[in-house]
């Protein structure tokens, strides 16, 4: 056995044994490193298949940003997960049953008969001179750009849309509220009080005025 | 060497596994959203092997946008995940029915 395939089988089996673990371990912040250890084995499938800036985008990207947010998110939510796991048992049969079901509908498919190595032969691999990035960006800025443009503005959107979702203003602001400030009657902080007029100790002829006595409501 | 079919058969095995996932695990918001990352990992892996087999690089721009969208998605849905913690202490999908008729 040749030591590429070996590599394809060891990973392989690993990453489907980190996709069990994903779905069936109870704590989360373990199902989110599983999740890491699926897609470092996916990278190194991926890497096989030469496709060598895909892998690399896919640890730094996923495993770098997305993973780290998964985590954030899991650390930071004080969840009950042995609540959340309530109806596993009930629910493990059923899934099991229809993942076989599914997966023996996609084996009937993708067997050797149609996809097999005498219909579709692997091609010979690149020399050491193919630059895989080259060739993706050869055709990503030119052939592929306007969805390229497409996908940049898909990111920003997503980033204004989840900053917005979460964030709450801040607390404690001390900025003018402009509605508020054209709402204010006079009545609000005015109030003009009568009052009778004190007679002096000193027999001054002259009466005081009322004073408007100015009060905040 | 390696066939097209042996990367076809690991990414329907993933892709089968994350169905499983999505049934068993259906209270838990953050295992749904893994089990869909698990989902899109598994269709990229069959996309990246065609790309492969075929000799055509159509499939890895395509894996490219999918791994932007999911980014994406994934922020999204984590936003969501801790807006709907914040105003109902859980996140459990059973509790989603502010909107029932």
């Amino acid at each position: 056995m040749p030591v590429e395939k070996l590599i394809f089988y060891a990973f392989a089996a690993l990453m489907l044994f980190a996709a069990v673990r994903v779905i069936s371990v109870r704590n989360s912040v373990q199902a989110v490193l599983f999740l890491v250890l699926t897609f470092f084995c996916a990278a190194v499938l991926w890497m096989l298949a030469e496709a060598e800036f895909l892998a690399i985008t896919l640890v730094l990207v996923y495993v770098g940003a997305v993973m780290v947010l998964f985590l954030f998110v899991v650390m930071m939510l004080d969840v009950d997960y042995a609540a959340m796991r309530e109806g596993f048992a009930r629910l493990l049969p059923f899934g099991i049953i229809v993942s076989l079901m599914f997966f023996g509908v996609l084996f009937y498919i993708l067997r050797d008969r149609f996809f097999g190595p005498e219909n579709l032969p692997p091609p010979p691999p690149h020399g050491a001179d193919y630059s895989n990035v080259e060739a993706l960006g050869e055709v990503l800025y030119t052939e592929y750009f306007y969805p390229f443009e497409i996908a940049a503005v898909l990111l920003l959107v997503a980033m204004v849309a989840a900053i917005s979702l979460t964030f709450r203003g801040r607390q404690q602001r001390k900025g003018q509220q402009v509605s508020r400030q054209l709402q204010a009657q006079k009545s609000d902080r005015l109030k003009i009080v009568t009052m009778a007029s004190e007679s002096p100790r000193k027999a001054t002829p002259e009466p005081a005025p009322t004073d408007p006595e100015e009060g905040q409501s | 060497m390696i066939t097209l079919t042996d990367y076809l058969i690991v990414g329907a095995l993933l892709f089968s596994i994350s169905v499983a996932g999505i049934i068993i695990n259906r209270k838990n918001v953050i295992t749904l959203l893994m089990c869909i990352e698990l989902m899109l990992l598994a269709v990229n892996t069959n996309f990246i092997a065609f790309s492969r087999y075929l000799d055509d690089s159509a499939g890895q721009i395509f894996v490219f946008f999918i791994l932007t969208v999911a980014a994406a998605e994934a922020a999204i849905g984590l936003a969501i995940l801790v807006v709907m913690f914040r105003s109902l202490g859980s996140i459990d999908v059973a509790e989603l029915d502010e909107l029932r008729g």
